[in-house]
């Protein structure tokens, strides 16, 4: 029905305004097929150093392909969602993605991930650090190219560990660096805040007492054994309860994470610290920007990870990236040349200088520009050979998001019954009786 | 003598709209609104109704994104589920004690500004109008950056500023407890959308006749009899829009506590509980169905407040 008095010239005028957006738009989404093809990398966000990566493989490829970032949120947990929303709705345009090692079982479980063909698996697995390829294998496959892997060390202050008559070329306990700074009456960095750096920090506590998070049937939500009510459990809260209560935590330790404990350690009662190497990177642009006096980094000093028990070796944290090849990607096969390019030793040494973030390739550790400026590095490969990764499972944020729970703030942990309530509701999560 | 005795006269409809019948031209008008409110009426059906039903729809099954092989149906088990779980009685009860504490002051704090707005002079009332819708321009999670920023025992100027306030040190640590988390929470939310109600009680000041105040004046009301037996009275209807419209928006809070806290200490809301089971778990049946949960909350905090008022919105509006 058309109204009376009014011409149909606009509708005219709409409906060819309409062909061209759409036109236009078709035109968007079909691409320029005369060019090499271009493989979308998507990556968590740095100092442009992937960018770079991206640009010296590009040309490598000598015109075979073409490599563009595509940046994601800051931290692992938004990446994972942003990545999960595209590749459940198959996603063909994520060819590569920088992916968080804790989850790569969940991906790979999805059918989100490119099966790695063996002749890669072989060439991307030489001379990289065990825990590295730990961290990208699931069901005994490797399923994601390890890329960089991060580790946690014991950052002290050399002065106040002298001061403290601590032999810091032995390994020492928590009990012992909580004591210490009590007597020197210096903050103690460790992250209690209510997100992943949590686990990270009770996951390292239960394996370096000798336990695991999870025991057993990692990937069955019905019958999973969680190790967190057995002994190492117990003595893990045991610690946290220590370090709370010691009082050298600090004010903010219940919502402190690794960045408010870098700045701690960066001030005036500096002491000791968990934390990962980029603490050492950021003291030297604070001395370079002229926000930090050089002598702080001076007085940095670094060890392994601190032992729960005595006798036993410490854990540390295990990070880092590793690269996974989208399962709907239509040039897989380019996407894992492109990722061997991105992780050769020259690249990862590249990265490692540039970005802070440690390589996962244990030949790097010996380049003399990284022990340039690394000084830690042979610590920093030491720790990465005994780091332990965290829970592998498909379903590791239901039980990280547990542990989260439960066990903050730390200074409420009761060493006896916390590890037995976090397991009771992690488990029932699991089933889905309950919300989390 | 003879009286004439009148038929008893019977009031008729009028010829031209008997009852039952609609004109020609109503049947157009009629017609011609339909076409033209047609189209929003279809976007409105696709951008919120759809998503409400498939919601509904989902939230039957127990289903998870990343294994959609294992889709099951388990009926209203997911709200079996939620409604027995402490963990939604804490959620609903910390979104109810946040709604409450931040209309309450809003509106208290909402109508003084309003009245400044109203009695302000001529000349300045756009800067005054300006400098008070200021802060609800501003993008939440950008303002909940702003007071986290303000509150932190690290980078915040706040614990140095009111250090002589009792109970405020160097090292209070805002969002390391239940209370002082809470406070921070409502604070910027009140901050933020006090100018929201503010707008809407000042188009409702608008509305009261200068008549009655005069005639109150008259009378010898004073100042305060006038507010509470002329002003308000009057203003009822705008009241209750506004005490609504900001009621619904503080239950759906979500970006300060995600910005500020992230659920720690039991600060987590309604909203932040489908969004930890939908986008963080993945498990799109049971947000599903702490979303539906959230939306029948909201229907009924809305069906309340129009009974409770007993305001016909429709006369407020100036129809029939």
């Amino acid at each position: 029905m058309s109204l009376p008095g009014r011409s149909r010239r606009p509708r005219h005028l709409a409906g060819a305004a309409a062909g061209v957006v759409l036109a236009s738009a078709l035109a968007a989404c079909g691409g320029d097929s005369a060019g090499p093809p271009t493989l979308t990398w998507y990556i968590n966000p740095d100092n442009g150093g992937q960018a770079e990566l991206a640009s010296r493989c590009t040309e490598a490829a000598e015109g075979r392909y073409r490599i563009e970032t595509a940046l994601l949120p800051r931290d692992a947990a938004s990446q994972r969602e942003q990545l999960v929303r595209r590749l459940a709705a198959k996603d063909a345009s994520i060819d590569l993605m920088s992916l968080d090692p804790i989850y790569v079982p969940e991906f790979s479980q999805a059918g989100f991930l490119a099966d790695v063909p063996d002749d890669v698996t072989e060439r991307v697995t030489e001379g990289v650090v065990q825990s590295a390829i730990a961290g990208a294998t699931w069901n005994e496959e490797l399923v994601a190219v390890p890329f960089w892997a991060n580790t946690q060390l014991l950052w002290y202050r050399q002065s106040v560990a002298e001061a403290a008559g601590l032999d810091m070329s032995q390994p020492v306990t928590w009990e012992q660096i909580v004591t210490a700074a009590q007597e020197q009456d210096v903050e103690l960095g460790v992250q209690g805040a209510r997100a992943e750096s949590l686990t990270v920090w009770l996951n390292s506590l239960i394996e370096s007492a000798g336990g695991s998070v999870i025991e057993d049937n990692a990937d069955d939500p019905e019958n999973i054994e969680l190790g967190l009510a057995s002994e190492a459990g117990v003595r893990a809260a045991e610690v946290m309860r220590m370090v709370a209560d010691s009082g050298q935590a600090g004010a903010a330790f219940s919502t402190e994470n690794e960045s408010a404990s870098a700045a701690e350690f960066e001030g005036e009662n500096g002491g000791f610290m968990v934390n990962w190497p980029f603490v050492y990177a950021q003291a030297l642009a604070g001395v370079e920007g002229g926000t930090l006096d050089p002598s702080v980094p001076q007085d940095y000093g670094w060890a392994l990870w601190p032992r729960v028990d005595e006798d036993t070796p410490s854990a540390p944290p295990l990070g880092g990236i590793d690269l996974g090849v989208g399962a709907f990607s239509e040039n897989a096969d380019l996407a894992f040349e492109a990722a061997e390019c991105i992780t050769t030793d020259e690249n990862q040494a590249y990265y490692m200088i540039n970005e802070g973030n440690p390589a996962s390739s244990a030949a790097v550790f010996d380049d003399p520009e990284v022990l340039e400026q690394f000084p830690m590095a042979p610590t920093i490969r030491e720790s990465l050979e005994q780091a332990a990764p965290r829970p592998q499972t498909a379903y590791y944020n239901e039980v990280s998001g547990g542990l989260q729970r439960m066990y903050h703030p730390p200074g409420s942990v009761e060493p006896g019954e916390t590890g037995e309530e976090a397991g009771e509701l992690i488990t029932a999560v699991l089933r889905g009786e309950q919300l989390l | 003598m003879t009286q004439t005795v009148l038929p008893p006269t019977k009031k008729t409809a009028p010829v031209s709209a008997p009852d039952g019948t609609v004109s020609d031209r109503s049947r157009g008008e009629r017609r011609l609104g339909w076409l033209l409110a047609g189209p929003a009426f279809v976007v409105m059906l696709a951008v919120t109704a759809y998503p409400i039903l498939q919601a509904t729809y989902e939230s039957l099954f127990s289903y998870r994104l990343t294994d959609p092989g294992n889709r099951e149906f388990v009926g209203l088990g997911n709200y079996g589920v939620i409604l027995s779980d402490p963990l939604w009685w804490q959620s609903l009860w910390v979104t109810v004690l946040i709604t409450l504490i931040t209309v309450a002051v809003e509106l208290v704090l909402g109508f003084a500004l309003a009245m400044v707005m109203a009695k302000a002079l001529a000349s300045i009332r756009p800067v005054v109008r300006a400098a008070i819708l200021i802060p609800y321009a501003v993008i939440t999670v950008v303002s909940a950056f702003a007071w986290q920023f303000a509150f932190d025992i690290n980078t915040g100027f706040v614990n140095s500023w009111f250090a002589w306030l009792p109970g405020v040190a160097a090292d209070t640590d805002w969002f390391g407890d239940f209370w002082t988390s809470i406070f921070v929470i409502c604070l910027a939310e009140i901050w933020k959308t006090t100018p929201f109600i503010s707008l809407l009680l000042l188009a409702g000041l608008a509305q009261v006749p200068e008549v009655l105040q005069e005639a109150a004046q008259v009378d010898g009301a004073t100042r305060w009899q006038r507010l509470w037996r002329v002003t308000i009275p009057n203003m009822k209807a705008a009241i209750m829009v506004a005490l609504l419209f900001r009621t619904l928006d503080a239950f759906r809070i979500f970006d300060s506590i995600f910005v500020m806290t992230a659920g720690a200490n039991g600060t987590e809301s309604v909203s932040f509980l489908a969004y930890r089971q939908t986008i963080s778990r993945l498990e799109i049946g049971l947000g599903s169905a702490v979303s539906v949960l959230l939306f029948i909350a909201v229907m009924l905090i809305a069906a309340l407040a129009v009974k409770g008022f007993k305001v016909d919105l429709g006369a407020a509006r100036g129809e029939q």
